[in-house]
């Protein structure tokens, strides 16, 4: 089965990272993975946005098509590309407002607050992000996901980052009971 | 010592330059010096870039590089890093050094990469038929230049210090025995040498500016240079509007692939036991 | 996990396939989006007493490559659009004095500074007409990040057998996809170095069979004290302006890849068999292209894929015979037409082809080539 997702956010935030990771973790489970990212000029700020297409299946064509998850940290990327999706489900950050304009099934989860005031780092965004999309997806177990955080995360930033992930699993289970009920806030 | 000759290869000879030209005076001064150090044939290697100047390598046996105009100095380089135990030496001209060589030549002496430049300073580009170069001075002509140059000249010594050569040296076609002593000395500095060379044009430059025969025009060079030893104890009327010869810069610093040698050590005992690059990489994140 | 299975960069797997091929020295410039094989050779190289450079230019780099080559090392660059026409008239240079070498372009949109970050395929040309003169050329092009390991490896045999530049051609979505990849045991792989004379004694630089001979190539620095030029030479390498000289040489240069062609032609295809819908692709087109074949065939089209991986020199027969019982030959490119029109020149048994160029900086959605496909079957 082929699973696509699409993060997306402002350049900086790390998504990337969280693509390669989710990719990676994919890949531990012995699966098929392949990342595939756009960017802007601006290496802070800007635009951001990375796909993974994890499948059991060869790949032919690496992009995500009909994104069966898309992560939105930022209120322009959600009104980017929340109106493109189809069948798949949107995460978006709690801080965005949510719009009754785009149709698709959205569940908004505390992401950026949660990196912040619960794990106590505004950087591990992506990697609490990482955690929700790994739990609401089940694409990559927790066991890989946990090793591929621990293998591309910089050196001392481990258990930090292992929490984040960890804090990411437990607002995806939230979440999973907010799933059919459309656009409700976390 | 082996004879003069015996560092060209005689099978091409004669050369194409014009009769009572400079750069034949350079080349000799350069295998003299080669030749006072007993330098190893097999060990020197010489490049050269593109114009009249850069002929001069074909004529002389040791492994010899003619390559694209401007980037003798970017090829040396890549061999110098490569082979750092080879003497290289970049003959070029005022044109292919100082126009559209200008990058590779600044860079080369910011990296103090231990390569000897001598540049065939002819005021103006020969083997194109005389148009005006970045070395040509003001007022003078050059077929380009047809009502004379508008454009400054370089002091390409001042330019090379600027940029980090540990050695500049200036001296002329008239001025051989001391030429061949600052091309000496310039091959033994450790780290980037230039030694310019003014050399008559008389074809072309001469001509053109109705300075005359290759007589007439050494005699003109010889009066637009002071010696900057002499010059320490003339009055400043006497050396207003002249370019000095002689050492005009010898700052010894470290070499670039003496340095990159140390890096390589530095890094190995760092990686020791490191089997090679295949599978060691570390993943190259974003 | 399956054994030594890693999530890898193609641009990361491009310098993991030079270092295997024995890389020894790499001078570039940074420029999107080819810096990470920079990055990556800055930090490998020296682990392996190799050397690394960054130069002030692309013309430079490709200078200094040339120069290290010359001086008996396994040298490549690597570089995309801008940085590759800056190094036009050194690729003529190693062309002529038969130099081997290896550049990497992983192509962006252009022309200009166009869109750096964004992918294209339009250096298709320049990599074979880019430098003034009629020489030949090799290029390879890789369809996914495996493979820019394997035609990055494969590029430095070609260079050091055939005493030639070496062009992999890759795209910014090639150079930074990452996807699972199990390279091969290193064991096993056995790189080739180019053929060394035995003695200085009467050595010859350019002598060789007239009929695509390769001369025999001494490092400098070794005692053969010979002579390197960008003019016309004969066989001793001094410069001549001979004619005949000249005509020799030319025809050998030319030969000499022709030759090589049959040797190093490599390609992939899918269900070409009883195709009458081909698809004629490379690099990441291919892989929408691939996509929307699988998707025709699945209900009932007879599409058939064939993607180059060679594609210098352009292997005429393979697409001749491919497209043998095609009705339509269509030709997905992130350019206007440039594989388009050696597809027809190659012949294609009558059947249009359809130029489908796509040129606004975005990979094709395999739909788009499925529409096409579809369109052909009406």
């Amino acid at each position: 089965m082929r699973v696509e997702f699409r993060l997306s956010g402002s350049g900086g935030q790390g998504l990337l990272l969280a693509g390669i990771v989710l990719a990676e973790a994919a890949i531990l489970d012995d699966k098929n993975a392949v990342q595939t990212q756009s960017y802007g000029p601006e290496a802070r700020g800007g635009s951001s946005k990375a796909e993974v297409v994890i499948s059991d299946e060869d790949i032919d064509y690496p992009k995500a098509t009909d994104p069966d998850y898309l992560l939105a940290l930022t209120a322009e990327s959600y009104k980017s590309y929340g109106p493109l999706m189809g069948k798949g489900l949107i995460i978006v950050d709690s801080s965005v407002p949510v719009s009754a304009d785009i149709a698709a099934r959205t569940v908004s989860v505390p992401i950026l607050e949660t990196a912040r005031d619960k794990v106590g780092k505004k950087v591990v965004a992506n990697i609490v992000a990482l955690g929700v999309l790994g739990g609401l997806s089940k694409a990559a177990t927790r066991t890989s996901l946990e090793a591929a955080v621990k293998s591309r995360v910089p050196k001392g930033t481990e258990e930090l980052n292992v929490s984040a992930l960890r804090a990411g699993f437990e607002l995806a289970e939230l979440a999973a009971s907010q799933r059919g009920a459309r656009k409700t806030q976390a | 010592m082996s004879s003069t000759l015996s560092y060209f290869r005689q099978e091409n000879l004669p050369h194409i330059w014009c009769p009572g030209c400079g750069h034949g005076t350079v080349t000799g001064s350069l295998i003299r010096a080669i030749q006072r150090l007993d330098l190893d044939k097999n060990k020197v290697c010489i490049v050269s870039g593109i114009g009249c100047s850069s002929r001069a390598v074909g004529y002389l046996d040791f492994d010899t590089l003619h390559t694209a105009h401007g980037r003798a100095l970017a090829f040396a380089t890549g061999i110098k890093l490569a082979r750092p135990e080879l003497k290289v030496i970049v003959m070029t001209g005022d044109g292919d050094c100082t126009a559209i060589g200008g990058n590779h030549f600044i860079h080369a002496a910011r990296r103090n990469i231990d390569i000897t430049t001598i540049v065939m300073n002819n005021n103006i580009y020969g083997m194109t038929s005389g148009q005006y170069s970045p070395m040509t001075p003001k007022g003078m002509y050059g077929t380009t230049a047809p009502y004379g140059n508008l454009e400054r000249s370089f002091d390409l010594c001042e330019l090379a210090k600027a940029a980090g050569a540990t050695y500049v040296a200036r001296a002329t076609s008239y001025h051989v025995p001391l030429l061949i002593d600052l091309i000496e000395a310039a091959l033994q500095n450790k780290g980037f040498s230039m030694v310019e060379a003014i050399v008559q044009c008389p074809t072309y430059f001469g001509r053109k500016n109705k300075v005359g025969g290759p007589v007439e025009m050494l005699n003109w060079i010889k009066d637009g240079v002071v010696n900057v030893k002499a010059a320490a104890s003339l009055p400043p009327e006497k050396v207003a509007g002249k370019k000095l010869i002689g050492e005009l810069h010898n700052a010894p610093a470290s070499e670039y692939t003496a340095d990159y040698d140390e890096l390589i050590a530095k890094v190995q005992r760092t990686y020791e036991g490191f089997q090679g690059g295949l599978y060691g990489c570390a993943s190259n994140s974003d | 996990m399956t054994r030594n299975a890693k999530l890898m960069q193609g641009n990361e797997a491009c310098t993991i396939g030079a270092l295997a091929a024995g890389l020894e020295f790499y001078a570039g410039y940074p420029i999107t989006p080819s810096t990470e094989i920079a990055e990556l050779c800055a930090e490998e190289l020296p682990k392996v007493g190799g050397k690394f450079i960054q130069m002030e230019d692309e013309i430079g780099s490709i200078a200094a490559c040339i120069g290290a080559s010359l001086a008996g090392k396994k040298a490549m660059t690597a570089t995309s659009g801008p940085g590759f026409s800056l190094m036009q008239e050194c690729l003529g240079y190693a062309s002529l004095t038969e130099v081997p070498l290896v550049i990497i372009d992983v192509q962006r949109m252009g022309p200009s500074t166009g869109m750096p970050t964004s992918p294209a395929q339009a250096d298709l040309m320049q990599a074979r007409w880019g430098t003034h003169g009629d020489h030949p050329v090799i290029v390879l092009a890789p369809g996914n990040v495996k493979e820019c390991f394997e035609l990055t490896f494969k590029a430095f045999d070609i260079a050091e057998t055939y005493r030639v530049p070496v062009i992999v051609l890759t795209d910014e979505i090639i150079g930074h996809m990452r996807e699972k990849v199990i390279l091969p045991d290193p064991a096993g792989l056995k790189p080739l170095r180019r053929a060394a004379p035995a003695s200085p004694a009467g050595y010859k630089p350019y002598a060789a069979d007239p009929d695509g001979g390769v001369p025999l190539m001494a490092p400098f620095g070794e005692g053969y004290r010979w002579h390197v030029t960008g003019l016309f030479h004969d066989e001793s390498g001094r410069p001549s302006g001979k004619s005949e000289v000249a005509d020799k040489l030319m025809r050998r240069l030319a030969r000499k890849v022709e030759k090589a062609a049959p040797l190093i032609e490599e390609h992939f295809e899918e269900s070409l068999e009883d195709a009458e819908i081909v698809v004629v692709s490379f690099g990441s087109s291919a892989m929408s292209s691939l996509s929307a074949v699988r998707r025709a065939r699945r209900e009932g089209v007879k599409a058939g894929m064939l993607r180059l991986k060679t594609m210098w020199p352009f292997p005429d027969e393979l697409v001749a015979r491919a497209a043998s019982r095609a009705r339509r030959v269509i030709v997905p490119e992130m350019n206007l037409g440039q594989l388009a029109l050696e597809v027809e020149r190659a012949g294609c048994g009558g059947a249009p082809v359809t130029r489908l160029g796509k040129v606004n900086g975005e990979l094709f959605r395999p739909e788009e080539v499925y529409a096409s496909i579809m369109e052909a079957v009406k």
